[in-house]
């Protein structure tokens, strides 16, 4: 199918479609049911690793709207996806339905979000960096030491979530949880940075001046952005742990935080499908080192035992890398070869 | 009381050690704007390879100690021109996240080199504790103090009186300015990457004549955060002085949690629930640089 060769808007509403042709929207709606189809075609591990890259995929989302379109750096995301979390499996031992319980950890996680949002309205690049990462260290104690709602260190066990009588008791049905809760996330996101919101946001980022002379007011917008995403980031935080069923702090520490922002970076800041790529992207760089290592282990002998430090070393090079050669990330390179390809044979 | 008083020494004692770390991320800082989050991570690798040197090779102390000064001035050059020189300009997120890489970098290169397992360095100092106050305090804290110090001491000057120095404290000040002034910026920024680096392999020497050496030595950088922010981000003495103080205040929060509450390990929070009091209250702390600006 053809696509137009430029643009030919009559309308604001037009423009802000999200899919400009119908090719578009015929791909999405392959790529959809590849997915839907997924789980009967692979096999339990390759579904527990898509169940990891969702809820990747979900969690950058959500720090790309306040870290791509706000432009607020969080160190502290992994922290709020925690608190989601913990709040869920509380709720959830009192005997609150799975729904609303992912509901209020959502809402639990955007209070504390915005709590220690509340900085950003003084700070910004890397005071803002250094007082979220203060929160990431604080909240990380808290759910090592305060047993009673934590587990502490031995965490919480989980039971398969239940919506209305059906139960998600293996990975490939929670596989569809995960999906339907992603593409909702993502949904959200779409929608809401082409709204009055992301149009704001989008200023914050770009000039904080000129933003509040046009009438954005920075406090409320950046509590906002601060809310949204630490609401996301708790759903998000809800659903990785029913992935393991366990509710354990290794998945909320700082190194998460910065894995979070290190997909967004890889991906493209300020984008959704920066974020998806980002999020594909750097959830299957360790799998993939996995293999290459395994396979590697009969020529260099010791490789295995060392490959903890290999992932942690190439993870640090691909940032590096990516900020040098891509700073714009993923979605640019994207962008480029779907250009190339549109005008294929005649690209002069 | 006598409790709080050993607290207080004891805090003096780690302060001094992050006063010297907190010098190097000053450094960086002032000159060339970058917050190093990969601080802790220098102090490490000055650390390993000191002990390579001394342990390994059986070099003798001085000689081990200046090549590892050789090394830690390659290093930061290395740094400087590959990671942090292409981000000229680049906007904060790129390079928090680039040092942030940085550190991910060289803490799998060292455990690739050397492993997971704590090194212990040969003994320098002796071992019998000096007393203070009724106190036992290990030579080796003294001595550590006593380097912060010096090295304080002798960067004050260098910022004051040196024509380096002071070309630094104008590129910090105003780079185009100083750029048109005949100062290359490029070289002030790969000079102060190179300071830095020896700053934090004479921090990481102490440290590993302390507790030994292992990976996990770089938390130290993140520990150092409260301490700058508490003395302000581009103040050398704020650096000196808020190292010190967080080292006091961790340690008596610690011993008064414990007491009051009965909580374990409040250590490793405390200075940061400061940090984020100093943020909301005073965020350019006790000698930091004002910037006037609205937010």
């Amino acid at each position: 199918m053809q696509g137009k060769c430029g643009l030919f808007f009559t309308s604001y509403a037009q423009e802000r479609e999200f899919f400009q042709s119908g090719f578009q929207k015929s791909c999405l709606a392959i790529f959809m049911l590849v997915l839907l189809i997924l789980p009967t075609m692979v096999n339990t591990y390759y579904v527990t690793i898509v169940n990891t890259v969702l809820i990747s995929v979900m969690a950058a989302a959500s720090l790309n709207l306040l870290t791509g379109f706000c432009g607020q750096i969080s160190l502290g995301h992994a922290a709020f996806m925690g608190v989601g979390a913990y709040s869920t499996a509380n709720a959830l031992i009192w005997g609150i339905p799975f729904l609303p319980a992912v509901l209020f950890g959502g809402l639990c996680s955007a209070v504390i979000g915005m709590f220690f949002g509340i900085p950003s309205l003084r700070l910004k690049g890397i005071y803002l960096a250094i007082s979220t990462m203060a929160a990431q260290l604080i909240l990380s104690y808290v759910f090592l030491h305060w047993d009673g709602a934590t587990g502490g260190s031995s965490g919480i066990l989980l039971r398969p979530p239940q919506i209305f009588g059906y139960v998600f008791d293996s990975h490939e049905k929670r596989y569809y949880l995960f999906l339907g809760m992603t593409v909702l996330v993502l949904l959200t996101i779409s929608n809401l940075v082409r709204s009055r919101f992301g149009r704001a946001f989008v200023a914050i980022r770009d000039f904080h001046l000129s933003a509040e002379i046009a009438g954005v007011n920075l406090f409320k917008f950046k509590l906002y952005a601060f809310g949204v995403s630490s609401f996301l980031a708790g759903i998000a935080g809800a659903m990785l742990v029913h992935r393991t069923m366990k509710v354990s702090m290794d998945n909320f520490g700082i190194d998460m935080s910065i894995a979070y922002l290190a997909m967004i970076i890889v991906g493209g800041l300020g984008s959704v499908l920066g974020s998806i790529m980002g999020g594909i992207f750097m959830s299957l760089l360790p799998v993939v080192l996995g293999i290459v290592a395994a396979s590697l282990s009969g020529v260099f002998s010791g490789i295995e035992s060392q490959i903890a430090a290999v992932k942690e070393g190439v993870f640090g090079l691909v940032i590096i890398l990516f900020l040098i050669f891509e700073p714009e990330g993923l979605v640019h390179r994207w962008r480029l070869i779907k250009a190339y390809w549109k005008l294929y044979p005649f690209a002069h | 009381m006598e409790q709080y008083l050993q607290l207080i020494i004891n805090g003096l004692v780690v302060g001094s050690i992050y006063s010297l770390v907190a010098l190097g991320f000053v450094i960086i800082y002032k000159a060339t704007k970058v917050v190093n989050f990969a601080q802790g991570e220098l102090v490490m690798v000055g650390a390993y390879i000191c002990f390579a040197l001394t342990v390994q090779f059986q070099l003798p102390f001085l000689a081990a100690f200046l090549i590892t000064l050789f090394f830690s001035i390659i290093l930061g050059l290395c740094i400087e021109r590959l990671a942090l020189r292409p981000l000229i300009g680049e906007e904060g997120i790129s390079v928090i996240m680039v040092t942030i890489a940085l550190s991910s970098v060289l803490k799998s290169l060292v455990q690739l080199i050397w492993g997971h397992d704590l090194q212990v360095y040969p003994q320098m100092l002796p071992t019998e504790p000096i007393w203070i106050a009724g106190l036992p305090v290990a030579p080796v804290y003294i001595a550590a103090l006593i380097l912060s110090g010096l090295l304080f001491a002798v960067f004050t000057l260098f910022f004051k009186y040196s024509r380096v120095g002071i070309a630094m404290r104008a590129t910090a000040y105003d780079q185009q300015a100083a750029q048109s002034m005949g100062i290359s910026v490029k070289n002030i920024f790969a000079m102060s990457w190179c300071i830095a680096c020896v700053v934090s392999s004479i921090g990481g020497l102490i440290l590993g004549n302390i507790n030994g050496i292992d990976p996990h030595l770089g938390h130290l950088g993140l520990a150092v955060f409260p301490a700058v922010i508490l003395g302000g981000l581009d103040s050398l003495a704020g650096a000196a002085l808020g190292g010190l103080l967080i080292g006091i205040i961790e340690n008596v929060c610690d011993g008064a949690a414990m007491q009051l509450f009965d909580i374990g390990g409040f250590k490793e929070v405390a200075a940061f629930v400061v940090l984020v009091i100093i943020l909301m209250v005073k965020p350019y702390g006790l000698f930091g640089t004002e910037e006037i600006e609205r937010v």
